[in-house]
């Protein structure tokens, strides 16, 4: 599904990818663990072509899509979910919704609004409000069901649970066992060890831009060594 | 009563074809941030192709209507090929160098006008069905000038249904804030931005096109709008169409009255209510702080001071041109005297935009305060050579921490457009202000003292001055105040969190800017032994503009290539003819080729160079 390989990418004179390596299959939620600046979201902005890499190769069910436009890689059935929401905060709901709409793609769920508001509740009655109106975890189901509505077959959630209330958090799990349900493959990242164990199959560590563990929840928890190496603040 | 009315209507029709040329721009800085200078030629060339039309079809009514709609379509294909053949390969260059291409495109529009329409001005027809005047409340009013103001808000209605109820619209909006996550989720931003080029450039044509039978069709109209133009979209806010309908609505009927009371008043009234507004309302009426989201720009390298074998060599240059009086010939020696001047301003404007990181596009008031004090000190004063010389860049710093008070507290492009106002007040001033400043007629018979009175004595005056003026500003580079500087550019936030006071530091870094912007006019004022109010123009300060962004703006010797290449080109094709296109056509090149700039382009040739001998 996704196969990252000796990804480096710097930001001016700053290295923060050394080399990583990734693979997700298909219909598997990845965590990636680490603290800030460990590099996960600048993982994903590559992934993404938001950042310019040096190296490495990234490749989507076999096809190199490093160094092509965003829009290329969006179209291709990946979706972005950034860390800090970006929504479009002048623009309603249903603007928001539409702005991320795509024709229907091969083996990848369709997603209507309805299908959508479902999902989201809270949405549903604010429609016609703007972005820059809702509450925190409010914007934060937005920016993920506007990205569900380019019906990507992966998505990329940079740091879901993070500055939401507990109870949408709890809301937030649902909705990725919901994408899981529906065929979708998912990569989180996250500081949230706990968040990320109740939603994700196995798990990838990084720290100062490589991988440090690769492999499942119990392995990990078996080793508390490893998790305070890298993830205790 | 009818009489007010009458000025009353006159305003709103003015505002309505002010709205649609600034609109057109308002779209496509929103989307594409792009400052786009060549707005004024599409308006331009829509009246040209209009007047071309209208005459030839002859068509009555439809004819004329027909004539309009296909000129600002012709426009509207002309923005096209502007945007996919130059400002689509540059979108990643460092912001404001597509400013650079878009006057390069300005100078080549205006040597293609002169040479297809000719250099006479083009009376217009009048509007078949259109040409009469009904009498309301006792005065006569154009029918033309009421059907403008019905067209203003059916094009403003047009363009909020566009961006409203049509997913091209709502994708315009949604990039307007934040393009890259639009692009994230699918969109190709590269036809949006075309798209939104082609809206707007067509928007201005039709605004050109629908001015033929009000005023005469000339080669001043690009340049005579845009200066307006800029100005009601700032007001109402960039990017914003309601905000610049609002803005075109108030300085047009503030105008119409305005003029009335104090006629002079109407050259700089927008640029003095562009001025209260930015003050009050930093972003403009309807405008917001842009999204951090914007271009995907490489950060900027460290400064590092010279190494050795370049300071040899810098010192081995300086040293040349210190000894070329004694070999090359008098005409030689004079124009060096202008290649320094300039480079004293271009290292000024970018000691402000490089290292401050506050954009000017007023950067010529200094310069010309400097001169003109110089000037007078002589004229008015009787004082001699040296205490006018020391008497310019006092003057300009003077004027420096007025406006400059005002100016940093905005930012970007907003702090940029004060620093246009400011310029455009103290240009006007110098314009009116006949008595004092000789108006029009400039100030002539300013020359060096007998002493100083050969070419080669007044070219080590110069030297002296000039090279002096630039190790100052690069001294300041290097020094605590300019890591300063530095700092707030790159993170006015963060540079507030550690303790330093942003705007007190930006305050002084423009002053000294001003300052020594000043001393570049005083000693330009005693070559020529004369100065003029287009010392102060906008055209000037964007003359120290291009020598900034074409030389490269991230590197201490980019002004200085800039400013010697603007100089020496300028002297080689301005003896030719259509050198306006030659010129632009250079600009354009430079663009393309190196779109960090000569010093990059120079940088990027010496590796290569360098890889070859390895």
């Amino acid at each position: 599904m996704l196969e990252i390989d000796g990804l480096t990418a710097r930001y001016g004179r700053a290295q923060i990818l050394n080399g990583v390596s990734l693979t997700l299959g298909r219909n598997e939620v990845v965590a990636l663990l680490g603290r800030n600046g460990a590099g996960k979201s600048t993982t994903m902005k590559s992934v993404m072509g938001l950042v310019r890499q040096t190296g490495g190769s990234i490749r989507h069910d076999g096809w190199e899509i490093r160094g092509r436009a965003s829009h290329v890689i969006c179209r291709a059935g990946i979706g972005y979910v950034p860390e800090d929401r970006r929504i479009f905060g002048e623009l309603t709901v249903d603007e928001n919704l539409e702005v991320g709409r795509r024709p229907a793609r091969e083996g990848a769920p369709h997603w209507k609004t309805d299908h959508l508001f479902q999902l989201f509740p809270n949405l549903a009655e604010r429609r016609r409000n703007l972005g820059k109106q809702l509450s925190g975890g409010e914007q934060q189901m937005l920016t993920i069901a506007r990205t569900l509505m380019g019906n990507p077959s992966l998505v990329l959630l940079d740091e879901p649970s993070e500055g939401i209330a507990p109870v949408i958090v709890e809301q937030m799990a649902n909705v990725i066992s919901e994408l899981k349900r529906e065929g979708l493959s998912v990569l989180i990242s996250e500081q949230n060890l706990h968040f990320a164990r109740e939603v994700s199959d196995r798990a990838y560590i990084i720290e100062k831009g490589t991988m440090r563990y690769e492999g499942g929840f119990a392995e990990l928890d078996a080793n508390p060594d490893i998790s305070t190496k890298y993830l205790a603040v | 009563m009818g009489f007010y009315l009458a000025q009353l209507l006159t305003g709103l029709a003015n505002a309505s074809s002010l709205f649609l040329i600034a609109s057109g721009l308002s779209i496509i800085f929103g989307v594409t941030r792009i400052v786009n200078f060549a707005h004024g030629s599409f308006y331009m060339l829509g009246a040209y192709l209009a007047y071309t039309l209208v005459t030839t079809l002859n068509g009555g009514i439809l004819g004329y209507w027909f004539s309009v709609l296909v000129a600002a379509l012709i426009v509207g294909g002309i923005g096209l090929l502007v945007e996919l053949t130059i400002l689509r390969r540059i979108y990643r260059a460092p912001e404001l160098f597509q400013l650079v291409a878009t006057f390069g495109v300005v100078l080549i529009v205006q040597d293609a006008t002169l040479a297809i329409w000719g250099a006479e001005d083009l009376l217009g027809p009048r509007a078949p069905g259109l040409d009469r005047a009904v009498r309301l409340m006792g005065e006569p009013i154009p029918e033309y000038d009421l059907a403008l103001i019905a067209i203003g808000p059916a094009v403003l209605a047009a363009i909020w249904l566009l961006f409203h109820r049509t997913r091209w619209g709502i994708l315009v909006r949604a990039a307007t804030q934040d393009r890259e996550m639009v692009g994230a989720l699918g969109v190709n931003q590269a036809w949006l931005f075309s798209a939104a080029f082609v809206l707007g450039s067509a928007l201005a044509g039709l605004g050109g096109a629908l001015q033929i039978p009000r005023e005469a069709v000339s080669l001043q109209m690009d340049l005579s709008i845009i200066g307006e133009a800029f100005v009601v979209v700032v007001i109402g806010g960039m990017g914003s169409v309601t905000g610049a309908f609002v803005a075109a609505v108030l300085i047009s009927v503030l105008n119409a009255f305005a003029i009335l009371i104090f006629p002079q008043i109407s050259i700089v009234l927008p640029f003095v209510v562009m001025a209260v507004v930015l003050i009050v309302r930093p972003y403009g009426l309807f405008g917001r702080p842009g999204s951090e989201h914007g271009g995907a720009e490489e950060p900027e390298q460290p400064l590092r001071l010279l190494d050795q074998k370049s300071t040899m060599v810098l010192l081995a240059l300086v040293a040349v041109l210190g000894f070329s009086p004694a070999v090359v010939s008098d005409f030689t020696t004079i124009l060096l005297v202008d290649v320094m001047v300039a480079t004293l301003f271009a290292v000024s404007l970018h000691f402000m935009m490089g290292i401050g990181g506050m954009v000017s596009f007023g950067h010529a008031a200094y310069f010309g305060v400097g001169a003109y004090a110089a000037a007078m000190a002589v004229k008015l004063l009787g004082w001699g050579m040296l205490p006018a010389m020391a008497l310019g860049p006092i003057a300009a710093a003077l004027a420096a921490i007025f406006f400059g008070w005002f100016c940093v507290r905005l930012s970007g492009v907003y702090l940029a457009m004060l620093t246009m106002a400011a310029a455009q007040i103290l240009w006007g001033v110098t314009f009116q202000w006949q008595d004092v400043t000789g108006g029009d007629d400039g100030i002539l018979g300013v020359w060096p003292a007998k002493w100083a009175a050969s070419d080669r004595v007044f070219f080590y005056v110069a030297f002296i001055l000039c090279l002096g003026g630039i190790w100052v500003l690069r001294r300041v580079a290097h020094s605590p105040f300019g890591y300063t500087l530095r700092g707030i550019r790159d993170s006015r936030i963060r540079a507030e969190a550690i303790g330093v006071d942003t705007r007190f530091h930006q305050w002084m870094g423009f002053t000294l800017a001003g300052t020594l912007a000043g001393m570049a006019g005083a000693v330009f004022v005693f070559s020529k032994g004369s100065v003029f109010p287009d010392a102060l123009s906008i055209g000037h300060s964007i003359d120290g503009l291009i020598m900034v962004l074409l030389g490269g703006i991230h590197a201490l010797g980019g002004p200085v290539y800039g400013a010697m290449a603007m100089v020496l080109i300028e002297d080689w094709v301005s003896r030719l003819d259509y050198w306006r296109f030659i010129f632009g056509g250079i600009i354009l090149t430079v663009v393309l080729l190196a779109p960090d700039g000569i010093a990059g382009g120079v940088r990027r040739l010496g590796q290569l160079v360098r890889r070859d001998a390895a």
